[in-house]
Protein backbone atom coordinates (compact mmCIF):
# COMPACT_ATOMS: atom_id res chain seq x y z
CA UNK A 1 0.00 0.00 0.00
CA UNK A 2 1.61 3.36 -0.97
CA UNK A 3 1.58 5.31 2.84
CA UNK A 4 3.20 8.75 2.61
CA UNK A 5 4.86 9.87 5.65
CA UNK A 6 3.28 12.60 6.46
CA UNK A 7 -0.08 10.32 6.36
CA UNK A 8 1.32 7.68 8.38
CA UNK A 9 2.37 10.83 10.92
CA UNK A 10 -0.85 12.49 10.97
CA UNK A 11 -3.13 8.93 11.52
CA UNK A 12 -0.49 7.94 14.36
CA UNK A 13 -1.04 11.61 16.11
CA UNK A 14 -5.11 11.59 15.56
CA UNK A 15 -4.92 7.94 17.35
CA UNK A 16 -2.85 8.68 20.42
CA UNK A 17 -5.10 12.04 20.74
CA UNK A 18 -8.03 9.81 20.71
CA UNK A 19 -6.92 7.37 23.03
CA UNK A 20 -5.83 10.55 25.57
CA UNK A 21 -9.64 11.51 25.51
CA UNK A 22 -10.89 8.10 26.39
CA UNK A 23 -8.39 7.48 29.34
CA UNK A 24 -7.90 10.95 31.04
CA UNK A 25 -11.71 10.56 32.38
CA UNK A 26 -10.39 7.60 33.90
CA UNK A 27 -7.43 9.46 35.36
CA UNK A 28 -8.91 12.49 36.56
CA UNK A 29 -11.27 9.63 38.29
CA UNK A 30 -7.97 8.26 40.73
CA UNK A 31 -6.35 10.85 41.12
CA UNK A 32 -9.07 12.75 42.78
CA UNK A 33 -9.65 9.35 44.39
CA UNK A 34 -6.51 10.21 45.98
CA UNK A 35 -7.56 13.65 47.73
CA UNK A 36 -8.91 13.89 51.50
CA UNK A 37 -12.11 12.48 51.61
CA UNK A 38 -14.84 15.98 51.74
CA UNK A 39 -12.54 18.21 49.76
CA UNK A 40 -13.00 19.51 46.66
CA UNK A 41 -10.16 19.00 44.75
CA UNK A 42 -9.32 20.22 40.95
CA UNK A 43 -10.06 18.13 38.02
CA UNK A 44 -6.41 16.93 37.31
CA UNK A 45 -3.68 17.17 40.53
CA UNK A 46 -1.92 14.53 41.97
CA UNK A 47 -2.32 15.36 45.73
CA UNK A 48 0.86 15.91 48.11
CA UNK A 49 -0.35 13.25 50.24
CA UNK A 50 -2.29 10.56 48.32
CA UNK A 51 -5.14 8.49 50.68
CA UNK A 52 -4.93 5.16 49.48
CA UNK A 53 -7.41 4.27 52.27
CA UNK A 54 -9.37 6.31 50.20
CA UNK A 55 -10.17 2.98 48.60
CA UNK A 56 -10.69 0.85 51.65
CA UNK A 57 -12.93 2.97 52.85
CA UNK A 58 -15.07 3.43 49.69
CA UNK A 59 -15.10 -0.35 49.67
CA UNK A 60 -16.86 -0.75 53.38
CA UNK A 61 -19.24 1.88 52.37
CA UNK A 62 -20.05 0.43 49.36
CA UNK A 63 -20.24 -2.80 50.74
CA UNK A 64 -18.65 -4.49 47.47
CA UNK A 65 -18.16 -7.63 48.84
CA UNK A 66 -21.79 -7.96 49.02
CA UNK A 67 -22.29 -6.23 45.54
CA UNK A 68 -19.50 -8.56 43.60
CA UNK A 69 -21.15 -11.19 45.30
CA UNK A 70 -24.56 -10.12 44.26
CA UNK A 71 -23.96 -9.17 40.59
CA UNK A 72 -22.29 -12.56 40.25
CA UNK A 73 -25.31 -14.35 41.34
CA UNK A 74 -27.21 -12.11 38.85
CA UNK A 75 -25.08 -13.26 36.15
CA UNK A 76 -24.91 -16.93 36.87
CA UNK A 77 -28.93 -16.51 37.04
CA UNK A 78 -29.19 -14.79 33.51
CA UNK A 79 -26.28 -15.93 30.89
CA UNK A 80 -26.31 -19.68 31.30
CA UNK A 81 -30.13 -20.15 30.83
CA UNK A 82 -30.38 -17.34 28.40
CA UNK A 83 -27.97 -19.25 26.24
CA UNK A 84 -28.94 -22.66 26.10
CA UNK A 85 -32.61 -21.39 25.35
CA UNK A 86 -31.99 -18.50 22.84
CA UNK A 87 -29.26 -21.51 21.40
CA UNK A 88 -32.08 -23.96 21.21
CA UNK A 89 -34.25 -21.64 19.51
CA UNK A 90 -31.56 -20.41 16.92
CA UNK A 91 -30.96 -24.09 16.10
CA UNK A 92 -35.43 -24.26 15.76
CA UNK A 93 -35.10 -21.86 13.34
CA UNK A 94 -32.29 -21.41 11.51
CA UNK A 95 -31.58 -25.20 11.32
CA UNK A 96 -34.23 -27.51 11.93
CA UNK A 97 -36.60 -24.62 10.12
CA UNK A 98 -39.64 -25.20 12.10
CA UNK A 99 -42.78 -25.12 10.35
CA UNK A 100 -43.82 -20.87 10.69
CA UNK A 101 -40.23 -19.66 11.64
CA UNK A 102 -40.42 -16.89 9.79
CA UNK A 103 -43.47 -15.32 11.96
CA UNK A 104 -41.08 -16.61 14.66
CA UNK A 105 -38.60 -15.11 14.04
CA UNK A 106 -40.01 -11.69 13.23
CA UNK A 107 -41.54 -12.05 16.54
CA UNK A 108 -37.72 -11.73 18.02
CA UNK A 109 -36.67 -9.57 15.30
CA UNK A 110 -39.47 -6.49 16.61
CA UNK A 111 -37.82 -7.09 20.11
CA UNK A 112 -34.38 -6.47 19.08
CA UNK A 113 -34.29 -2.35 19.28
CA UNK A 114 -36.71 -2.70 21.75
CA UNK A 115 -36.05 0.29 24.97
CA UNK A 116 -36.35 -1.35 28.30
CA UNK A 117 -38.00 1.53 29.54
CA UNK A 118 -40.85 0.70 27.26
CA UNK A 119 -42.15 -2.15 29.16
CA UNK A 120 -40.87 -0.76 32.53
CA UNK A 121 -44.11 -0.33 33.82
CA UNK A 122 -46.38 -3.09 33.76
CA UNK A 123 -43.04 -5.25 34.53
CA UNK A 124 -43.10 -3.82 38.10
CA UNK A 125 -46.86 -4.56 38.63
CA UNK A 126 -46.28 -8.28 36.71
CA UNK A 127 -42.85 -8.76 39.04
CA UNK A 128 -45.39 -7.35 42.38
CA UNK A 129 -48.08 -10.03 41.81
CA UNK A 130 -45.36 -12.61 41.27
CA UNK A 131 -44.34 -11.46 44.78
CA UNK A 132 -40.98 -11.05 43.56
CA UNK A 133 -40.32 -7.37 43.92
CA UNK A 134 -36.68 -6.54 46.00
CA UNK A 135 -35.35 -10.33 44.98
CA UNK A 136 -32.60 -11.10 42.11
CA UNK A 137 -35.16 -12.53 40.19
CA UNK A 138 -36.48 -9.52 39.77
CA UNK A 139 -33.56 -8.81 37.39
CA UNK A 140 -32.69 -12.19 36.40
CA UNK A 141 -36.05 -13.36 35.17
CA UNK A 142 -36.57 -10.45 32.72
CA UNK A 143 -33.19 -10.01 31.55
CA UNK A 144 -33.24 -13.42 30.15
CA UNK A 145 -36.69 -12.74 28.21
CA UNK A 146 -35.47 -9.41 27.33
CA UNK A 147 -31.86 -11.06 25.90
CA UNK A 148 -34.06 -13.40 24.07
CA UNK A 149 -34.11 -11.47 20.49
CA UNK A 150 -30.43 -10.50 20.63
CA UNK A 151 -29.43 -14.46 21.74
CA UNK A 152 -31.83 -15.96 19.08
CA UNK A 153 -30.99 -13.87 16.50
CA UNK A 154 -27.62 -14.28 16.72
CA UNK A 155 -27.24 -17.79 17.33
CA UNK A 156 -29.81 -18.26 14.24
CA UNK A 157 -27.52 -16.58 12.35
CA UNK A 158 -24.59 -19.13 12.75
CA UNK A 159 -26.79 -22.34 13.02
CA UNK A 160 -28.20 -21.02 8.86
CA UNK A 161 -24.35 -21.13 7.81
CA UNK A 162 -24.06 -24.96 8.99
CA UNK A 163 -24.02 -27.98 5.99
CA UNK A 164 -27.04 -29.68 6.17
CA UNK A 165 -24.33 -32.61 5.55
CA UNK A 166 -23.48 -33.09 9.45
CA UNK A 167 -27.15 -33.25 10.53
CA UNK A 168 -27.37 -36.32 8.04
CA UNK A 169 -24.72 -38.02 8.87
CA UNK A 170 -25.61 -38.15 12.71
CA UNK A 171 -29.17 -39.12 11.71
CA UNK A 172 -28.50 -42.14 9.98
CA UNK A 173 -25.88 -43.50 12.93
CA UNK A 174 -29.25 -43.16 15.03
CA UNK A 175 -28.92 -39.79 16.76
CA UNK A 176 -32.29 -38.13 17.78
CA UNK A 177 -32.89 -34.75 17.51
CA UNK A 178 -31.71 -33.95 21.24
CA UNK A 179 -28.18 -35.73 20.55
CA UNK A 180 -27.89 -33.79 17.17
CA UNK A 181 -28.44 -30.82 18.68
CA UNK A 182 -26.41 -30.87 21.76
CA UNK A 183 -23.36 -33.53 20.78
CA UNK A 184 -22.84 -31.93 17.18
CA UNK A 185 -23.99 -28.60 16.80
CA UNK A 186 -23.42 -27.42 20.25
CA UNK A 187 -19.47 -27.99 20.71
CA UNK A 188 -19.36 -26.60 16.60
CA UNK A 189 -21.04 -23.19 17.98
CA UNK A 190 -18.48 -22.73 20.48
CA UNK A 191 -17.46 -19.86 19.12
CA UNK A 192 -20.50 -18.17 18.26
CA UNK A 193 -21.52 -19.08 21.75
CA UNK A 194 -18.90 -17.61 23.49
CA UNK A 195 -19.25 -14.13 21.76
CA UNK A 196 -22.34 -14.38 22.78
CA UNK A 197 -21.92 -15.08 26.79
CA UNK A 198 -19.64 -12.28 26.48
CA UNK A 199 -21.91 -9.85 25.40
CA UNK A 200 -24.43 -11.32 27.73
CA UNK A 201 -22.77 -11.28 30.80
CA UNK A 202 -21.33 -7.23 29.95
CA UNK A 203 -24.95 -6.46 29.61
CA UNK A 204 -26.35 -7.57 33.01
CA UNK A 205 -23.60 -6.63 34.94
CA UNK A 206 -24.01 -2.83 33.56
CA UNK A 207 -28.05 -3.26 33.69
CA UNK A 208 -29.11 -0.26 35.68
CA UNK A 209 -32.76 0.53 35.00
CA UNK A 210 -34.22 -3.02 36.10
CA UNK A 211 -32.24 -2.56 39.19
CA UNK A 212 -33.36 0.40 40.75
CA UNK A 213 -36.91 0.19 39.64
CA UNK A 214 -37.46 -3.34 40.70
CA UNK A 215 -34.43 -3.82 43.52
CA UNK A 216 -35.24 -1.43 46.64
CA UNK A 217 -31.75 -3.21 48.17
CA UNK A 218 -29.00 -2.12 46.50
CA UNK A 219 -27.04 -5.21 47.82
CA UNK A 220 -29.51 -7.33 45.86
CA UNK A 221 -28.78 -4.99 43.04
CA UNK A 222 -26.12 -5.08 39.65
CA UNK A 223 -23.34 -2.93 40.13
CA UNK A 224 -24.40 -0.58 37.81
CA UNK A 225 -27.78 -0.18 40.31
CA UNK A 226 -25.28 -0.07 43.22
CA UNK A 227 -23.38 2.39 41.74
CA UNK A 228 -26.71 4.65 41.74
CA UNK A 229 -27.81 4.28 44.91
CA UNK A 230 -23.62 4.77 45.82
CA UNK A 231 -23.89 8.34 44.10
CA UNK A 232 -27.05 8.74 46.03
CA UNK A 233 -25.54 8.65 49.42
CA UNK A 234 -22.16 9.66 49.08
CA UNK A 235 -22.28 12.09 45.92
CA UNK A 236 -21.22 15.10 48.21
CA UNK A 237 -17.95 13.40 48.54
CA UNK A 238 -16.07 13.69 45.63
CA UNK A 239 -13.35 11.68 46.89
CA UNK A 240 -14.90 9.40 48.43
CA UNK A 241 -17.25 8.80 45.17
CA UNK A 242 -14.35 8.81 42.93
CA UNK A 243 -12.66 5.75 44.62
CA UNK A 244 -15.94 4.20 45.16
CA UNK A 245 -17.31 4.29 41.31
CA UNK A 246 -13.19 2.89 40.38
CA UNK A 247 -13.96 -0.15 42.47
CA UNK A 248 -17.35 -0.42 40.95
CA UNK A 249 -15.61 -0.30 37.08
CA UNK A 250 -13.05 -2.66 38.45
CA UNK A 251 -14.06 -5.97 38.01
CA UNK A 252 -15.69 -5.34 34.53
CA UNK A 253 -12.14 -3.80 33.43
CA UNK A 254 -10.27 -6.53 34.73
CA UNK A 255 -12.43 -9.25 33.18
CA UNK A 256 -12.21 -7.08 29.64
CA UNK A 257 -8.29 -6.57 29.75
CA UNK A 258 -8.19 -10.56 30.30
CA UNK A 259 -10.80 -11.25 27.67
CA UNK A 260 -10.12 -7.81 25.35
CA UNK A 261 -9.69 -10.12 21.98
CA UNK A 262 -12.54 -11.88 22.42
CA UNK A 263 -14.91 -8.71 23.89
CA UNK A 264 -13.80 -6.08 21.25
CA UNK A 265 -14.65 -8.92 18.24
CA UNK A 266 -17.69 -10.04 19.68
CA UNK A 267 -18.62 -6.32 20.46
CA UNK A 268 -17.99 -5.20 17.23
CA UNK A 269 -19.64 -7.97 15.97
CA UNK A 270 -22.28 -7.58 17.98
CA UNK A 271 -22.79 -4.43 16.95
CA UNK A 272 -22.88 -5.01 13.30
CA UNK A 273 -25.33 -7.67 13.81
CA UNK A 274 -27.85 -6.09 16.60
CA UNK B 1 -19.64 -11.11 10.16
CA UNK B 2 -22.15 -12.60 8.12
CA UNK B 3 -25.30 -10.14 7.97
CA UNK B 4 -27.67 -12.60 7.87
CA UNK B 5 -29.48 -11.55 4.53
CA UNK B 6 -32.24 -12.93 2.22
CA UNK B 7 -29.43 -14.31 0.05
CA UNK B 8 -27.68 -16.17 3.18
CA UNK B 9 -30.58 -17.19 4.02
CA UNK B 10 -31.20 -18.90 0.88
CA UNK B 11 -28.04 -20.57 0.52
CA UNK B 12 -28.49 -24.06 2.53
CA UNK B 13 -31.88 -23.93 1.05
CA UNK B 14 -30.67 -24.24 -2.43
CA UNK B 15 -27.88 -26.75 -1.47
CA UNK B 16 -30.34 -29.02 -0.21
CA UNK B 17 -32.03 -28.74 -3.35
CA UNK B 18 -29.08 -29.56 -5.16
CA UNK B 19 -28.84 -32.35 -3.11
CA UNK B 20 -31.85 -33.73 -3.45
CA UNK B 21 -31.79 -33.60 -7.37
CA UNK B 22 -29.04 -35.04 -7.40
CA UNK B 23 -28.98 -37.96 -5.23
CA UNK B 24 -32.82 -39.39 -5.18
CA UNK B 25 -32.04 -42.02 -3.09
CA UNK B 26 -31.86 -40.05 0.15
CA UNK B 27 -35.19 -38.59 -0.22
CA UNK B 28 -37.42 -40.57 2.37
CA UNK B 29 -34.84 -40.06 5.07
CA UNK B 30 -34.63 -36.44 4.39
CA UNK B 31 -38.73 -36.04 3.83
CA UNK B 32 -39.15 -37.63 6.95
CA UNK B 33 -36.59 -35.77 8.77
CA UNK B 34 -38.24 -32.82 7.81
CA UNK B 35 -41.32 -33.36 8.74
CA UNK B 36 -40.19 -34.45 12.33
CA UNK B 37 -38.14 -31.40 12.21
CA UNK B 38 -40.57 -29.28 11.35
CA UNK B 39 -42.56 -29.79 14.77
CA UNK B 40 -39.80 -30.71 17.26
CA UNK B 41 -38.51 -27.57 16.24
CA UNK B 42 -41.21 -25.65 18.40
CA UNK B 43 -39.92 -27.82 21.45
CA UNK B 44 -36.52 -26.40 21.22
CA UNK B 45 -38.22 -22.83 20.39
CA UNK B 46 -40.57 -22.73 23.40
CA UNK B 47 -38.18 -21.92 25.92
CA UNK B 48 -37.01 -18.96 24.52
CA UNK B 49 -41.12 -18.56 23.14
CA UNK B 50 -42.39 -18.50 26.98
CA UNK B 51 -39.25 -15.94 28.42
CA UNK B 52 -39.51 -13.65 25.39
CA UNK B 53 -43.78 -13.78 25.85
CA UNK B 54 -44.04 -13.27 29.62
CA UNK B 55 -41.42 -10.86 30.35
CA UNK B 56 -41.40 -8.96 27.24
CA UNK B 57 -44.61 -9.43 24.98
CA UNK B 58 -47.33 -9.46 27.53
CA UNK B 59 -45.63 -6.46 29.28
CA UNK B 60 -45.84 -5.00 25.75
CA UNK B 61 -49.27 -5.19 25.37
CA UNK B 62 -50.32 -4.22 29.07
CA UNK B 63 -48.78 -1.11 28.45
CA UNK B 64 -51.07 -0.68 25.62
CA UNK B 65 -53.50 -1.20 27.73
CA UNK B 66 -52.61 0.97 30.01
CA UNK B 67 -52.03 3.86 27.77
CA UNK B 68 -55.69 3.72 27.62
CA UNK B 69 -56.45 4.29 31.06
CA UNK B 70 -56.39 6.79 33.98
CA UNK B 71 -54.63 4.89 36.87
CA UNK B 72 -52.31 5.71 39.68
CA UNK B 73 -51.50 2.17 40.10
CA UNK B 74 -53.42 1.42 43.56
CA UNK B 75 -56.53 2.27 43.34
CA UNK B 76 -59.29 1.64 40.19
CA UNK B 77 -58.64 2.65 36.96
CA UNK B 78 -60.83 4.77 34.59
CA UNK B 79 -61.36 4.51 30.72
CA UNK B 80 -60.04 7.39 28.97
CA UNK B 81 -59.59 6.51 25.51
CA UNK B 82 -56.76 8.42 23.91
CA UNK B 83 -56.55 11.31 26.34
CA UNK B 84 -52.75 10.22 27.27
CA UNK B 85 -51.71 11.01 24.20
CA UNK B 86 -52.81 14.01 23.32
CA UNK B 87 -51.64 15.08 26.76
CA UNK B 88 -48.03 13.49 25.78
CA UNK B 89 -48.17 15.81 22.52
CA UNK B 90 -49.80 18.66 23.96
CA UNK B 91 -48.67 18.79 27.40
CA UNK B 92 -45.08 21.12 26.71
CA UNK B 93 -43.29 19.57 29.20
CA UNK B 94 -44.01 16.03 28.20
CA UNK B 95 -44.04 17.07 24.26
CA UNK B 96 -40.25 18.41 24.75
CA UNK B 97 -38.84 15.25 26.36
CA UNK B 98 -39.22 14.14 22.99
CA UNK B 99 -37.98 16.90 21.46
CA UNK B 100 -34.96 16.49 23.90
CA UNK B 101 -34.47 12.96 22.53
CA UNK B 102 -34.24 14.19 18.94
CA UNK B 103 -31.68 17.28 19.85
CA UNK B 104 -29.58 14.68 21.84
CA UNK B 105 -29.56 12.50 18.30
CA UNK B 106 -27.40 15.51 17.42
CA UNK B 107 -24.43 14.71 19.50
CA UNK B 108 -24.90 10.82 20.05
CA UNK B 109 -25.28 10.02 16.17
CA UNK B 110 -23.74 12.60 14.17
CA UNK B 111 -21.13 13.31 16.29
CA UNK B 112 -19.42 10.16 16.71
CA UNK B 113 -20.58 8.82 13.34
CA UNK B 114 -19.08 11.81 11.17
CA UNK B 115 -16.06 12.25 13.56
CA UNK B 116 -15.63 8.56 13.67
CA UNK B 117 -15.43 8.37 10.02
CA UNK B 118 -12.66 11.22 9.37
CA UNK B 119 -10.74 9.32 11.94
CA UNK B 120 -11.32 5.67 10.45
CA UNK B 121 -9.96 7.91 7.03
CA UNK B 122 -6.88 9.00 9.07
CA UNK B 123 -6.00 6.59 10.68
CA UNK B 124 -7.06 3.35 7.95
CA UNK B 125 -3.37 2.94 6.54
CA UNK B 126 -1.43 2.34 9.73
CA UNK B 127 -4.60 0.16 10.94
CA UNK B 128 -2.16 -2.64 11.41
CA UNK B 129 0.24 -0.72 13.76
CA UNK B 130 1.31 -1.44 17.16
CA UNK B 131 -0.41 1.60 17.86
CA UNK B 132 -3.97 0.92 16.39
CA UNK B 133 -3.80 -2.53 18.61
CA UNK B 134 -3.44 -1.07 21.62
CA UNK B 135 -6.21 1.76 20.69
CA UNK B 136 -8.58 -1.33 19.38
CA UNK B 137 -8.19 -2.23 23.16
CA UNK B 138 -8.53 1.36 25.08
CA UNK B 139 -11.21 2.68 22.75
CA UNK B 140 -13.60 0.25 23.99
CA UNK B 141 -13.27 0.84 27.40
CA UNK B 142 -16.35 3.55 27.26
CA UNK B 143 -18.30 0.50 26.11
CA UNK B 144 -17.32 -1.73 28.64
CA UNK B 145 -17.68 0.13 31.99
CA UNK B 146 -20.99 0.90 32.82
CA UNK B 147 -23.24 3.86 31.73
CA UNK B 148 -23.98 5.22 35.34
CA UNK B 149 -20.32 5.04 35.70
CA UNK B 150 -19.57 7.36 32.25
CA UNK B 151 -22.21 9.64 34.02
CA UNK B 152 -20.74 9.92 37.58
CA UNK B 153 -17.41 10.19 36.14
CA UNK B 154 -18.47 12.89 33.46
CA UNK B 155 -20.38 15.11 35.94
CA UNK B 156 -17.37 15.10 38.11
CA UNK B 157 -15.48 16.63 34.69
CA UNK B 158 -18.00 18.72 33.98
CA UNK B 159 -18.28 20.13 37.29
CA UNK B 160 -17.60 23.81 38.12
CA UNK B 161 -14.13 22.90 39.64
CA UNK B 162 -13.65 20.11 37.09
CA UNK B 163 -10.98 19.01 34.46
CA UNK B 164 -12.88 20.77 31.62
CA UNK B 165 -12.88 23.64 33.25
CA UNK B 166 -8.98 23.73 34.74
CA UNK B 167 -8.17 23.21 31.09
CA UNK B 168 -10.05 26.10 29.94
CA UNK B 169 -8.43 28.29 32.29
CA UNK B 170 -5.36 27.23 31.71
CA UNK B 171 -5.95 28.56 27.78
CA UNK B 172 -7.13 31.88 29.59
CA UNK B 173 -10.85 31.00 28.80
CA UNK B 174 -11.86 32.16 32.04
CA UNK B 175 -15.02 33.84 31.06
CA UNK B 176 -16.93 30.39 29.84
CA UNK B 177 -16.28 28.09 32.79
CA UNK B 178 -19.49 27.15 34.32
CA UNK B 179 -20.96 24.20 36.16
CA UNK B 180 -21.77 22.96 32.14
CA UNK B 181 -24.41 20.30 33.65
CA UNK B 182 -25.69 23.08 35.92
CA UNK B 183 -26.48 25.76 33.42
CA UNK B 184 -29.78 25.83 31.63
CA UNK B 185 -28.05 26.88 28.05
CA UNK B 186 -25.51 24.17 28.48
CA UNK B 187 -26.30 21.16 30.10
CA UNK B 188 -28.53 19.30 27.11
CA UNK B 189 -24.65 20.08 25.21
CA UNK B 190 -22.96 18.65 27.94
CA UNK B 191 -25.35 15.42 28.22
CA UNK B 192 -24.95 14.75 24.48
CA UNK B 193 -20.72 15.13 24.72
CA UNK B 194 -20.82 12.53 27.34
CA UNK B 195 -23.29 10.12 24.78
CA UNK B 196 -20.61 11.31 21.96
CA UNK B 197 -17.36 9.92 24.38
CA UNK B 198 -18.99 6.68 25.29
CA UNK B 199 -19.98 5.91 21.49
CA UNK B 200 -17.05 7.60 19.19
CA UNK B 201 -14.75 4.44 20.10
CA UNK B 202 -17.37 2.25 18.59
CA UNK B 203 -18.34 4.03 15.90
CA UNK B 204 -14.82 4.63 14.80
CA UNK B 205 -13.58 0.81 15.40
CA UNK B 206 -16.35 -0.38 13.15
CA UNK B 207 -16.24 1.97 10.16
CA UNK B 208 -12.21 1.14 10.40
CA UNK B 209 -13.31 -2.49 10.22
CA UNK B 210 -15.49 -1.97 7.27
CA UNK B 211 -12.52 -0.03 5.79
CA UNK B 212 -10.04 -3.11 6.00
CA UNK B 213 -12.10 -4.95 3.76
CA UNK B 214 -12.20 -2.70 0.73
CA UNK B 215 -9.81 -4.33 -1.87
CA UNK B 216 -6.35 -2.35 -1.09
CA UNK B 217 -5.92 -1.97 -5.55
CA UNK B 218 -8.88 0.38 -5.54
CA UNK B 219 -6.77 2.60 -3.43
CA UNK B 220 -3.37 1.67 -5.15
CA UNK B 221 -5.34 2.58 -8.47
CA UNK B 222 -6.98 5.96 -7.14
CA UNK B 223 -3.40 6.78 -6.24
CA UNK B 224 -1.90 5.64 -9.58
CA UNK B 225 -4.39 7.82 -10.95
CA UNK B 226 -3.85 11.09 -8.60
CA UNK B 227 -6.44 11.22 -6.22
CA UNK B 228 -5.83 12.92 -3.31
CA UNK B 229 -7.23 11.40 0.29
CA UNK B 230 -10.23 13.39 -0.26
CA UNK B 231 -10.96 12.32 -3.32
CA UNK B 232 -10.34 8.81 -2.14
CA UNK B 233 -12.41 9.30 0.93
CA UNK B 234 -15.71 10.24 -1.08
CA UNK B 235 -14.90 8.20 -4.47
CA UNK B 236 -14.12 4.41 -2.53
CA UNK B 237 -14.74 5.08 1.30
CA UNK B 238 -17.90 6.11 1.60
CA UNK B 239 -19.39 4.27 -0.73
CA UNK B 240 -18.09 0.76 0.24
CA UNK B 241 -19.19 1.24 3.99
CA UNK B 242 -22.57 2.13 3.81
CA UNK B 243 -23.95 -0.93 5.60
CA UNK B 244 -20.88 -0.12 8.49
CA UNK B 245 -22.73 3.72 8.41
CA UNK B 246 -26.09 2.09 8.71
CA UNK B 247 -24.54 0.16 11.91
CA UNK B 248 -23.63 3.21 13.65
CA UNK B 249 -26.47 5.15 13.15
CA UNK B 250 -28.91 2.62 14.23
CA UNK B 251 -27.00 1.99 17.21
CA UNK B 252 -26.32 5.68 18.10
CA UNK B 253 -30.10 6.45 17.08
CA UNK B 254 -31.73 4.10 19.42
CA UNK B 255 -28.93 4.91 22.08
CA UNK B 256 -30.18 8.89 21.68
CA UNK B 257 -33.65 7.67 22.06
CA UNK B 258 -33.91 5.45 24.75
CA UNK B 259 -31.55 7.27 26.68
CA UNK B 260 -31.54 6.88 30.40
CA UNK B 261 -28.62 5.79 32.11
CA UNK B 262 -26.75 9.13 31.57
CA UNK B 263 -29.24 11.01 32.43
CA UNK B 264 -30.76 9.90 35.64
CA UNK B 265 -27.00 9.75 37.33
CA UNK B 266 -25.54 13.45 35.80
CA UNK B 267 -28.72 16.02 35.63
CA UNK B 268 -31.99 13.82 36.64
CA UNK B 269 -33.75 16.16 33.79
CA UNK B 270 -32.59 19.14 35.12
CA UNK B 271 -32.04 22.19 35.47
CA UNK B 272 -35.75 22.85 35.10
CA UNK B 273 -36.95 20.36 32.09
CA UNK B 274 -33.88 20.79 29.92
CA UNK B 275 -32.29 17.90 29.92
CA UNK B 276 -35.40 15.35 30.20
CA UNK B 277 -36.27 12.36 28.30
CA UNK B 278 -38.49 10.24 27.41
CA UNK B 279 -37.00 7.13 28.92
CA UNK B 280 -36.88 9.33 32.25
CA UNK B 281 -39.90 11.01 32.10
CA UNK B 282 -41.53 7.42 31.78
CA UNK B 283 -39.91 6.12 34.97
CA UNK B 284 -41.02 9.12 36.95
CA UNK B 285 -44.52 9.78 35.71
CA UNK B 286 -45.01 5.85 36.62
CA UNK B 287 -42.99 5.43 39.66
CA UNK B 288 -43.34 9.23 41.45
CA UNK B 289 -46.22 10.90 39.92
CA UNK B 290 -48.07 8.06 39.69
CA UNK B 291 -49.47 8.32 36.25
CA UNK B 292 -49.38 5.32 35.18
CA UNK B 293 -51.43 6.27 31.75
CA UNK B 294 -49.41 8.58 31.22
CA UNK B 295 -46.34 7.31 31.48
CA UNK B 296 -47.53 4.30 29.33
CA UNK B 297 -48.88 6.09 26.92
CA UNK B 298 -45.25 7.80 26.41
CA UNK B 299 -43.95 4.74 26.24
CA UNK B 300 -45.48 3.69 23.22
CA UNK B 301 -44.73 6.78 21.60
CA UNK B 302 -41.17 6.16 22.32
CA UNK B 303 -41.12 2.72 21.09
CA UNK B 304 -43.05 3.79 17.80
CA UNK B 305 -40.60 6.29 17.15
CA UNK B 306 -37.21 3.96 17.80
CA UNK B 307 -39.09 1.74 15.08
CA UNK B 308 -39.88 4.55 13.05
CA UNK B 309 -36.09 5.78 13.04
CA UNK B 310 -34.51 2.39 12.54
CA UNK B 311 -36.51 0.39 9.73
CA UNK B 312 -36.09 2.94 7.32
CA UNK B 313 -32.09 3.45 8.09
CA UNK B 314 -32.04 -0.23 7.98
CA UNK B 315 -33.83 -0.36 5.12
CA UNK B 316 -32.09 2.76 3.59
CA UNK B 317 -28.46 0.85 4.54
CA UNK B 318 -29.39 -2.78 2.95
CA UNK B 319 -30.77 -1.56 -0.43
CA UNK B 320 -27.39 -1.38 -2.29
CA UNK B 321 -26.89 -5.10 -1.48
CA UNK B 322 -29.23 -5.65 -4.27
Amino acid sequence: MIVTRREAWTGQLLLVLLMAVTVIPFVSLFVTALHPSGTYPPGLDWPTHPRWSNFADAFRAAHMDELLISSALIVLGVVPVSLLIGTMAGFAIGHLRMAGRRLVFLAFVLGLTLPFEGIITPLYYQIRDMGLLNTRWAIILPLIGLFMPFSVFWMRAHFINMPEELSEGARIDGANVWQLFWRIHVPLAMPALSSLAILLFLWTWNQFLLAIVLVDDPAKRTMAGALGAFQGQWGTDIPLLCAGSLLILAPTLVIFLIFQRRFVSALLQGSLKG
Amino acid sequence: MARPTLDTAADPATARLALTTVRPPRRFARRGRRRGGRWTGWLFAAPALAAYAIFVLRPLFLTIEYSLYRWDGIGPSTWVGLDNYIKVFTDPDLFGTILNAFKLIVFFSAIPVLLGLAIAATIRRIATSRLALVARTVLFLPQVIPLVAAGITWSWLLASTGLINQLLSYVRLNGVTRAWLGDFATALPAVGMIGAWVLLGLCTLLLLAGMSKIDPALYEAARIDGAGPVREFFSITMPSLRQEIGVCITVTVVAALASFDIVYVSTQGGPGNTTMVPGLEIYYQAFSERQVGVASALAVVLMALVLACVLPIQWLAREEQR
